[in-house]
């Protein structure tokens, strides 16, 4: 059923807490989720081949903020934040997409889905991928058939992404209650939604990076020797750089190829 | 947003097929004598085949086809349920409107009833198929006020042009009709240009900074992709096109979905019998193309909050 859950007080949300100083961005969360994903909840995941588009719940990016030397270059893992206003549940024509009452995961039932990526185009932050071998939407599914089974050994119940990260940049608990771990962790450091002016209030929360030891340097020092740049270069830019330079042909050709 | 054939033939076909529903409910209402119970019956079965045709295309892009009565369960949150919902309900004023003329070259009343709920229920339809989109918060150039009325306006204008034409070729062709359906198509025109201003001078409220939520440190770059072969995501919602073709398609859109169709209307009132049913195909034929067209760019143009990720600078 695509109604949401009633919010109840107390609630609890299952999520992640990510910790984007201390991410090394090894991809290993993202590796991890796949290997388990694949013959867990979701499997199999579909693996890049001619015809389909690998499928992973979980995708590492980089980005840098800032320009000079305040800048920062911060590794950011992006998978589904569980959001308490999720459109991608009360889109879904089908009752496919659901959020779980019990802990607020929120899930697709590959049974009853019929393939319309609807929820994917309602999805902001790109968490829900659509697996073209099985012809039905996937998604994270914080690991629900991991973090409740009870072969495994206490300590192994958390997401694979959590379990596996080596630098502890990941984090797992209910964050609809203001005294677990998560929770605390999130208050101390100062964790925050993404896009929240989105409304779709996702529990997930993000750690910013710590600001430098030794404090950040004086905005005049960031000068114009810094690494980065405000504008988007395009391929006709870099020719036009190096007019007669090796390669400059082909990079007009390029230009007007992608720009056809 | 990636502009997939089949959704575009299908918010097409059935916004045509819908907006025809429409003006042939009316006739059948309001106007239609018994010597006009052809063209009520024309009318209706040509809006009928496009609405189907169009329905039938949308589960193509389903990834499994088989499940789509699935999607009329959820009609209390999915405007994608609802529309399901709504065009299958108006199968049924319509179908009984067809039987009522079938069986008596004068229904009166029952074409009066039926007429009325055909109509109705093709604007409701029409709404919800408007909605989908709409109601997007991911896309700020599906999520704006002239979405709807811009829907409601190409509909109906495709519509009447079919319903202009269908009437010359049956012989009963009707200057105002042919004036209705001019009128329509600059009433439209007027929208898609309000429009496409709107899309050009505002863009989504979020950004990559309040996407990644390091806006506090400075202004944010992708420095690194997190995969180096296209995904799902960049297929579907990062497909982009360049300004300048943007602006040659959407001057091919003002002339073969506006000005030529209205211009042809306009002629066809002017001119009467054989001449006039073929200067209106001709208005049909030029607005079918064009309206593929304006279609495809409200998909190539709609950029998707995702790519805020992917190194948009903005959505
Ligand atoms: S992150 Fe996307 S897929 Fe996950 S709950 Fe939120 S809206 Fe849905
Ligand atoms: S793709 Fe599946 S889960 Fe997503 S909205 Fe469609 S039916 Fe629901």
């Amino acid at each position: 059923m695509t109604c949401l859950p009633e919010a109840v007080p107390g609630q609890k949300k299952l999520g992640l807490v990510i910790d984007l100083d201390t991410c090394v961005g090894c991809h290993a969360c993202a590796v991890n989720c796949k290997e388990w994903n694949a013959s867990g909840h979701s499997g199999p995941l579909t693996d890049y081949q001619n015809t389909s588009d690998g499928v992973w719940f979980n995708r590492v990016h980089t980005f840098e903020a800032g320009q000079g030397e305040t800048s920062r270059t911060v590794n950011f893992p992006r998978s589904c934040l569980h959001c308490e206003e999720p459109a991608c549940v009360t889109v879904c024509p089908t009752g496919a997409s659901y959020k779980r009452a019990e802990d607020g995961i929120v899930l697709v039932n590959a049974e009853t889905c019929i393939g319309c990526k609807l929820c994917s185009w309602a999805c902001p932050y790109g968490a829900r991928e659509f697996d073209e071998d099985d012809g039905v939407m996937k998604k994270c599914t914080l690991c629900v058939d991991k973090i409740y089974n009870d072969n495994l050994p206490e300590a192994d119940r958390v997401p694979a992404c959590v379990a596996t990260c080596p630098s502890h940049a990941r984090h797992f608990g209910d964050l609809g209650d203001p005294n677990s771990d998560v929770s605390i962790l999130v208050a101390e450091r100062g964790g925050y939604e993404l896009m929240p002016e989105l409304g779709y209030k996702p529990v997930n929360r993000y750690l910013p990076p710590r600001p430098r030891k030794n404090g950040p340097p004086p905005p005049s020092a960031a000068s114009s020797s810094s690494c980065g740049s405000d504008e988007t270069i395009s391929l006709l830019d870099l020719a036009m750089k190096k007019p007669d330079g090796k390669g400059s042909a082909f990079l007009r050709w390029a230009d007007r190829v992608l720009s056809r | 947003m990636h502009p997939a054939l089949s959704v575009i033939i299908f918010t097409t076909a059935t916004g045509a097929g819908y907006g025809l529903l429409i003006w042939s409910g009316l006739l059948s209402a309001f106007s239609a004598t018994p010597a006009e119970r052809v063209v009520a019956l024309v009318t209706l079965g040509t809006a009928l085949l496009l609405v189907t045709l169009g329905l039938l295309s949308s589960t193509l892009h389903l990834g499994r086809p088989e499940r789509a009565w699935r999607a009329l369960s959820q009609w209390r949150t999915s405007w994608l349920s609802r529309e399901g919902l709504a065009a299958i309900a108006t199968y049924v004023p319509a179908t009984l409107l067809g039987l009522a003329w079938i069986v008596s070259p004068d229904p009166g009343l029952a074409a009066v009833l039926l007429g009325v709920m055909t109509a109705c229920c093709a604007v409701v339809t029409i709404y919800c198929t408007a909605m989908i989109y709409a109601s997007l918060k991911t896309v700020h150039q599906w999520r704006n006020q002239y979405v709807v009325p811009n829907y409601f306006a190409l509909g109906l204008y495709c519509g009447a042009l079919l319903f202009a034409a269908l009437l010359h070729l049956l012989g009963h062709g009707q200057p105002l009709v042919d004036g209705v359906a001019a009128a329509a198509g600059l009433v439209a025109l007027g929208g898609k240009l309000a429009y496409w201003r709107f899309i050009a001078t505002t863009s989504h409220v979020s950004t990559p900074e309040s996407a990644t939520g390091l806006g506090g440190i400075g202004k944010v770059r992708l420095f690194e992709a997190p995969h180096t072969e296209e995904n799902y995501l960049m297929r579907e919602m990062g497909f982009t096109i360049a300004r300048k073709h943007a602006d040659k398609l959407r001057k091919l859109v003002v002339l073969a979905l506006f000005g030529a169709p209205i211009l042809l209307m306009l002629i066809s009132l002017l001119l009467g019998g054989v001449a006039a049913a073929v200067v209106a195909l001709i208005a049909v034929l030029s607005a079918g193309a064009g309206i593929l067209v304006e279609r495809w760019l409200f998909f190539a143009e709609a950029k998707h909050t995702v790519m805020l990720y992917y190194g948009a600078r903005a959505a």
